[in-house]
Parts: C-alpha cells; sequence; structure tokens
C-alpha cells in the first residue's frame, strides 16, 4: 500500500480506528467500562445526536453548515409532546412537519439567494429557539407525554437497547446508500467538491441543496421527537450548542468542513467517540464532566490538523 | 439548403457583443464545419474568449446570429449549449477533484443495478474502458486530483465527448501538459475529427496550431482578421495578422512619444547591469530565462500572449514561485520568493492587471501612492504624515496626476490617473529598476503618450526599465534591446538596428526546431 492510499484510509477510516483503540483502552482501564450496562448507556445516549449528525453529515459534504438543528431538536421534542395529546401519529407528523418546512425554507433562500449557510441557518437556530420558547410560555410550560405508544417508542427495549438506537441505525443504513449509491448522494458530493463544475457537468444544485436542509430539518425534528418520547416530557432546556456537537462528530468522523468528502460511518463513529471520551471521563472518578469537553476540544483540533496532513499527503502522490 | 460544401455545424453571423465602454466583438463571423479542427487565435483583448462564450451560451449576442445544425440557436445557459452538444474543455480543468476518476467521468449517467441503486462495479469497469481509449491507464477510483493535469484533462475530454458531443471547443488545452500527453490528445482530436466533430482549437502555440488544425480565424481587437485554410497562410503573415501589423507599413514611424535616440548608447554597454535573472524556471511556464538590465537601460520583453513575458517580470520580484534560477541586484542574490525583499533591494514592478494587483480602490490617492513607501516615511514604524504628504504631492505635480484632492478614492480616476497613481507609488520607494508589465493598456491616447514620456525621462536619469507590452510599437520606440520570448524560453536577442517590428515578429515565428 502506498503512502497516498494509506493516508486516504486514514482519513476516511480514522475515527472507526480510534474509537476502537479508545474502547481497548477503556476496557483495560476500567472494570466498569465494558459492563454491558455502561456500554448501552454510550449506544443509547448517543443515538439521538447521531441521527442530528446523519442529516449534518449531508449538509457539510454539499459544502454547507445548518445551525439549527440544536434548536430544531428542542422544537421537535415540545410539539411531539403536545401532538401526543392528539395520539401517536400526531406526536410524529407536528414535529416533522415543522422541522421539515424550517428546513425547507433555508434550504430554499440558500440555494436561490446564495446567501452564506452560516447566515441563514443561525437566523434559523435564533428563530426556531424563539418559536420554541412562544409556544411554551418562555420555557415554563413542560407539556408531558400522553400517548403510551409514542412513550413506548422512546423507552421500550429490544435486546437491551431501546427502540430509538435501532432506528438509528436503520437511518445510518439508508443514508449510506443515499450518499454512496443514488445519483442524488453523487450530486451532493460533486456540490460540495466544485459547484461550478457540478452545474456545468448538469447537476441540480440548487434542488439538491434544498433536499439536504429539509432532510437535516426532518432527521433533527425525529431526534427531539424520540427524546421527547425517552423522557415523556418535551423538555425546553435541552439542545443548547448541540449543532455544534453534531458538527464537531462529523468532522471528527473525517468529513471535510469545507465540503466535498465525508461519509456516515465516519460521523457515526464520530458521535460514538465522543460518547466514550465522556464515558471515560466519568470513569475516572477525580475528574468532573467539563473535562468531557476540554478532551473533545483538544481531540477536534487534533482531527483538524491531521485532515490537513492527510490532505497534502495525498495531494503529493 | 444548399449541400455544395459541407455546412456548418456551428455559424457566426456577424455577431456583436457590448460590455460597458468595450465593443468586445463588432460583427464577427465564423463557420465550424463538421470534421474540422479550427484553430482561432489572436492577443489580449482580440475577443476570443467572449466568442466562446457566445458559442456556449455564457453570453448572450447584442447583434448577429448564432445558427447550429442548421437552425437559429440562442442558449440562454451553458448547460443548454452542453445539452445541445456544444462541450467546452477549459484550461483549467472543470471536474470535482475530490471524487474518483470514475465518478466524474460517469456522474449522472452512472449505470443502475437493482431498485436503482448505482453499480459500482459496473461503472468502474465502464470507467476503465473508455479511459484505455485516451491513454488513460489508472485506477479509476483514484479521487481525480491525485492524477495529473493532462491525465485529468483527459477524463474531462471523455467525459465530454461520451455526451454525444458535435462541437467541442478547447481552450488552450496543452498549456500544463507534457510532451507525451499532447501527442496523446492531439491522437484524440484526430479521432474525433474522423467521427465528424467540429473542434475549436483554443491556443497561442503555433506550432501546435499547424500540426493539428485545418483551417485558422484570426480575431484582432473584436474583429475578424482573416479567416481561411491554415496550411497555405504563412507563419509570419499568421503573426502580423495578430499582432495587427502589415509588412509594408512596419516601417512607417513614429506615433509614440518616446523621443530618446535608442540607437545602442555606447557609455551604458560597460557598466554592470542593475539587476540580472539567471536560468528562471517554472515548469510549464519559464524556461532558463535570464534577462539583464543595466542603469539607465529600457530592456524590452517582447513575444505572443502566453509566451512567459508577465511570468519572467513576476520572478525577478519574487512573486512567481520558482523551480530554478536566480535573480541578483547589483551583484548580490535576491531572497528568492519574497517580494518585499525585492522592493528593499530596489526592484519593484508595476502590474499588467491594475484593478487586481495594484490599486486598492477603497482608499484614497494619497494612501495608494504611500503604501509602498511607509516603511521609508517614518521612523520605528510611526509613519510621519508631513513626509507623506511631501512625497505625495512632489509625485501629483510631477506626473501631473489629476486628482480633485489627495483624498479623493483612487477608484474615481480615470484608468490612465490610476496608472500614474501606481506609478507614483513605486517610484515614491526609489527603485534602480522598474518592471513595466503593459503599462500604457486600456488608457487613453494623452494619458498614454505621458507614461511614455515619463519613461523615457525616468530612464535618462539613470533607472533600469524592463518594458512588456504588446503594443509592438511602444515596444520598438521604447526600448534600447528586446529580448523575444517564446514558449517560456528566449529565443532571441535584438539590439541597435535589429531593432524594429519586423525582426520581433520573424524572431517569434522562427520554428522552434531550427
Amino acid at each position: 500500500m502506498n503512502r497516498e492510499q494509506t493516508s486516504r484510509l486514514l482519513q476516511q477510516h480514522g475515527a472507526v480506528m480510534v474509537l476502537g483503540l479508545l474502547v481497548i483502552v477503556g476496557s483495560l482501564a476500567f472494570d466498569s467500562f465494558a459492563t454491558p450496562a455502561n456500554a448501552a448507556s454510550v449506544v443509547v445516549s448517543s443515538s439521538f445526536l447521531a441521527i442530528i449528525a446523519i442529516g449534518m453529515t449531508f449538509v457539510i459534504i454539499s459544502g454547507g453548515i445548518d445551525l439549527s438543528v440544536g434548536s430544531l431538536f428542542v422544537l421537535g421534542g415540545v410539539l411531539a409532546a403536545y401532538g401526543s395529546r392528539h395520539g401517536l401519529l400526531a406526536a410524529l407528523l407536528l414535529p416533522l412537519a415543522v422541522c421539515g418546512i424550517v428546513g425547507l425554507l433555508q434550504g430554499l433562500v440558500i440555494a436561490r439567494t446564495g446567501m452564506a449557510p452560516f447566515i441563514v441557518t443561525l437566523a434559523g437556530l435564533l428563530g426556531v429557539r424563539g418559536l420554541m420558547l412562544a409556544i411554551s410560555d418562555e420555557g415554563a410550560t413542560t407539556y408531558l407525554v400522553e400517548d403510551r405508544t409514542f412513550a413506548a417508542l422512546g423507552q421500550n427495549e429490544l435486546l437491551g437497547l431501546s427502540y430509538p438506537v435501532y432506528v438509528t441505525i436503520a437511518l445510518a443504513l439508508a443514508a449510506m446508500v443515499l450518499l454512496q449509491r443514488t445519483g442524488f448522494g453523487q450530486n451532493v458530493y460533486a456540490i460540495g467538491g466544485n459547484e461550478q463544475a457540478a452545474a456545468l457537468m448538469g447537476v441540480p444544485v440548487a434542488r439538491t441543496k434544498v433536499y439536504v436542509y429539509v432532510m437535516s430539518g426532518l432527521l433533527a425534528g425525529l431526534a427531539g421527537a424520540l427524546n421527547a418520547a425517552r423522557l415523556s416530557s418535551g423538555v425546553t432546556i435541552l439542545g443548547i450548542g448541540l449543532e455544534l456537537d453534531a458538527i464537531a462528530a462529523v468532522v471528527i468522523g473525517g468529513t471535510l468542513l469545507t465540503g466535498g468528502a465525508g461519509g456516515i460511518s465516519g460521523s457515526v463513529a464520530g458521535v460514538l467517540l465522543l460518547g466514550v471520551i465522556q464515558s471515560i471521563i466519568n470513569q475516572v472518578g477525580s475528574l468532573t464532566s467539563a473535562f468531557q469537553q476540554v478532551v473533545s476540544g483538544a481531540f477536534l483540533a487534533l482531527v483538524v490538523v491531521a485532515q490537513r496532513l492527510l490532505s497534502k499527503a495525498q495531494r503529493l502522490t | 439548403m444548399r449541400r455544395t460544401e459541407l455546412e456548418a455545424v456551428l455559424e457566426a453571423k456577424g455577431i456583436s457583443k457590448r460590455f460597458p465602454g468595450v465593443l468586445a466583438l463588432d460583427d464577427v463571423s465564423l463557420a465550424l464545419r463538421p470534421g474540422e479542427v479550427h484553430a482561432l487565435v489572436g492577443e489580449n483583448g482580440a475577443g476570443k474568449s467572449t466568442l466562446i462564450k457566445v458559442f456556449t451560451g455564457v453570453y448572450r449576442p447584442d447583434g448577429g446570429e448564432l445558427r447550429y445544425q442548421g437552425g437559429p440557436a440562442a442558449f440562454a445557459t451553458p448547460m443548454e449549449a452542453q445539452r445541445a452538444g456544444i462541450q467546452t474543455i477549459y484550461q483549467e480543468v472543470n471536474l470535482v477533484p475530490m471524487m474518483s476518476v470514475a465518478r466524474n467521468l460517469l456522474l449522472g449517467r452512472e449505470p443502475r443495478g437493482r431498485f436503482g441503486v448505482i453499480d459500482a462495479a459496473a461503472m468502474y469497469g465502464e470507467a476503465e474502458r473508455v479511459l484505455a481509449g485516451y491513454g488513460v491507464d489508472t485506477d479509476v477510483r483514484r479521487p481525480l486530483r491525485t492524477l495529473g493535469v493532462g491525465a485529468q484533462q483527459m477524463v474531462a475530454l471523455a467525459r465530454a465527448v461520451s455526451v454525444d458531443a458535435r462541437v467541442v471547443i478547447m481552450d488552450e488545452p496543452t498549456s500544463s501538459l507534457e510532451p507525451r500527453e499532447v501527442e496523446t490528445l492531439f491522437g484524440v482530436i484526430r479521432k474525433l475529427r474522423e467521427r465528424g466533430i467540429a473542434v475549436m482549437y483554443v491556443s497561442h502555440r503555433l506550432d501546435e496550431l499547424y500540426q493539428v488544425c485545418d483551417r485558422v480565424t484570426v480575431l484582432r481587437d473584436g474583429r475578424l482578421a482573416h479567416t481561411g485554410p491554415l496550411a497555405e497562410l504563412e507563419r509570419l503573415k499568421l503573426i502580423s495578422l495578430m499582432l495587427g501589423r502589415d509588412l509594408n507599413e512596419v516601417r512607417s514611424d513614429g506615433l509614440t512619444s518616446f523621443s530618446r535616440d535608442h540607437a545602442g548608447e555606447p557609455h551604458r554597454n560597460g557598466q554592470a547591469p542593475v539587476v540580472e535573472a539567471r536560468g528562471l524556471t517554472r515548469r510549464h511556464v519559464l524556461d532558463g530565462v535570464d534577462v539583464s538590465v543595466r542603469p539607465g537601460e529600457v530592456v524590452g520583453l517582447g513575444g505572443l500572449l502566453g509566451a512567459g513575458r508577465t511570468e519572467t517580470a513576476k520572478a525577478i520580484v519574487g512573486a512567481l514561485p520558482l523551480d530554478g534560477g536566480q535573480v541578483l541586484v547589483a551583484g548580490a542574490p535576491l531572497r528568492a520568493g519574497s517580494t518585499a525583499a525585492a522592493i528593499r533591494a530596489g526592484v519593484s514592478l508595476l502590474p499588467e492587471d491594475r484593478k487586481a494587483e495594484g490599486i486598492i480602490p477603497t482608499l484614497s490617492v494619497r494612501e495608494n501612492i504611500a503604501l509602498a513607501a511607509l516603511p521609508a516615511l517614518g521612523r520605528a514604524g510611526v509613519v510621519s504624515e508631513a513626509k507623506i504628504d511631501r512625497v505625495v504631492e512632489i509625485f501629483m505635480r510631477r506626473l501631473r496626476i489629476k486628482a480633485a484632492s489627495p483624498h479623493q478614492l483612487v477608484s474615481e480616476l480615470s484608468g490612465g490617473n490610476q496608472q500614474k497613481v501606481l506609478l507614483a507609488r513605486w517610484l515614491a520607494v526609489r527603485p534602480k529598476v522598474l518592471l513595466l508589465d503593459e503599462p500604457t493598456r486600456g488608457i487613453d491616447v494623452g494619458a498614454k503618450a505621458e507614461v511614455q514620456a515619463l519613461i523615457d525621462e525616468l530612464a535618462e536619469e539613470g533607472l533600469g526599465v524592463l518594458l512588456i507590452s504588446s503594443d509592438l510599437e511602444e515596444l520598438v520606440e521604447g526600448a534600447d534591446r528586446i529580448l523575444v520570448l517564446r514558449e517560456g524560453a528566449v529565443v532571441g536577442e535584438l539590439s541597435g538596428d535589429e531593432v524594429t517590428e519586423e525582426r520581433i515578429m520573424a524572431t517569434i515565428a522562427e520554428q522552434a526546431d531550427g
């Protein structure tokens, strides 16, 4: 294997390798790390961020960014709890419809006006949070999940793992096929790699961008709804900074922030990595959970530097 | 419909295109026939790129008619032109560098398997098969950017041709190719010709034109200068058509404002060069260029567009990364790649593209003039306002810069006055050598004369000048000595009585191999 292939492999699967390494180190160092209970807790708590990160992966590969997902996650949760008073269908459809429409609007503005995704979705972040506060009396009202079936969706377990984990796995697999094996996925890569060339190659640039933001909005809303089902209520104080966790996970997973390269498996590994880092810090009794952020931040910085070096190594050959 | 001769597949009839202040195309007609390789040549500002953009749907013409496959055509977007079968291969490869070779080649036409999902194995197989026909033998799974530029261009060409092209336009396709890759490209072009595809070939490399092209169209200043079979056209004649100098008229003299007698002034020949560049080399751009300028000497750089004139000037001031070569100022080597070092040593460049590389439009005349001289106009990093005022005043008066006040925005001045502001900027740092790249392009006649007179005056005072100009007359009357460049190498040096337009053109026309 030559240097170029090695660096490409590291870029694409580095996160999975580091994840494996960290799991081994954690298992050897702490008796209570490699227990089924701990593993289940890491996986279950990671699943909501993973759903958001899947949407974020599409957005970032297309050369964009979506800062609104944290707010949409909370709004989705509140709307799901509110909707659950009218049954399972309302609990699921209400958050999906509203978050999908927010994504659609953002996508249309970004694709049609050429405004920077950063600004458009920052406006989305602020606007959606305001909307959430407005329907929850400034966050004072917490709607409780009234529908039993909906609550079961977030709480029931199969083989020791709650349902959202399986939803996440199914979504990740579908997203992989969508990204790697369909024209839409190829268009996402092409736009992020070189938008002008993509347009000249016949890629429907505007339409693809709109789809990407709709997808990101839908997934954030779904993650919020599932989280509400798990907690039996639409908690209004969650989700602040969640968009940044999602971006961090995607970048750690090997997707380039400049677009054009990356993948779903890396992003899922990135989410799990953040979860495992947190779990290990928890095992070390003397460290507070604030250290989790310090370590995650340092790790992110390391990954970005490594990516820069790797892409240089690829160019030199 | 007439079928007496091969009917044109793509035809421009009396096309005009106007931009604010310029008539970029003026009544240009050009017919591209199936199965011919048609050369399109012309110097800077001739209208080549505008014409290509009209053909490919980037611009809509203001006048005239565009006809395609026997009917009138109006392409609203490049996509429409492409769908109709007009493909363009740009100088910069227009593909997605991070995607794999196969995915680039087949994007939008990937072979599908079950459930409409892309069949990766079939895709790689097809890509390998297609590319083999273009001499590209590589792992098609690799990202495109890991290929050489030549191979990337072949992928672009293969993609363009495989989507049912009737017309392929190539804009400077060989500018970054190795000789072996050029041969492959020519092979592909000949195959296209056999298949009845019309190829428009834009290049400045005359050798290549004579190797592959059947006919040629010469544009000059937005107008059609000539169109006809290439083999019948003598090289020297082609160059004179491009440069707009009638061979018989070359002898008529005296429209520029250069007054000095340039017949080799002996007192200078003994002097040591103030700047000396040795063996400037950069892959595909410069090939061992030697240039030296003595104090008070005006050295001209001649050659066609793309011959390496601008690049030579940039290389001397360290603004172009080099693979080899050295620049000496007054005998001492200059640190490579540092324009700051060059300016400190007394070498300054007045760039060709005033807007992009020269003036800072949001600053005033005063600030633009003082910019480069700031380090010299203060103490310990604190700038003296009084000193700036003095310098600005001196140069505004001497160069007769017409501005309401030193505080007027430079972007509000005319092109000629902007150019004078730039000259003032570099004169303010008291250079020993000034490199002037097209100093009078795009400025009005009066300002042009003033700039030319100023160059004279400065040389008289002992400044060394390197003059680049596409205006042959300006070059001949302004320069004491002329180096002629072709394809990045010096192919001739003219001095004394040899400094004539005719000799310059003849030197450019000489065939590379003898």
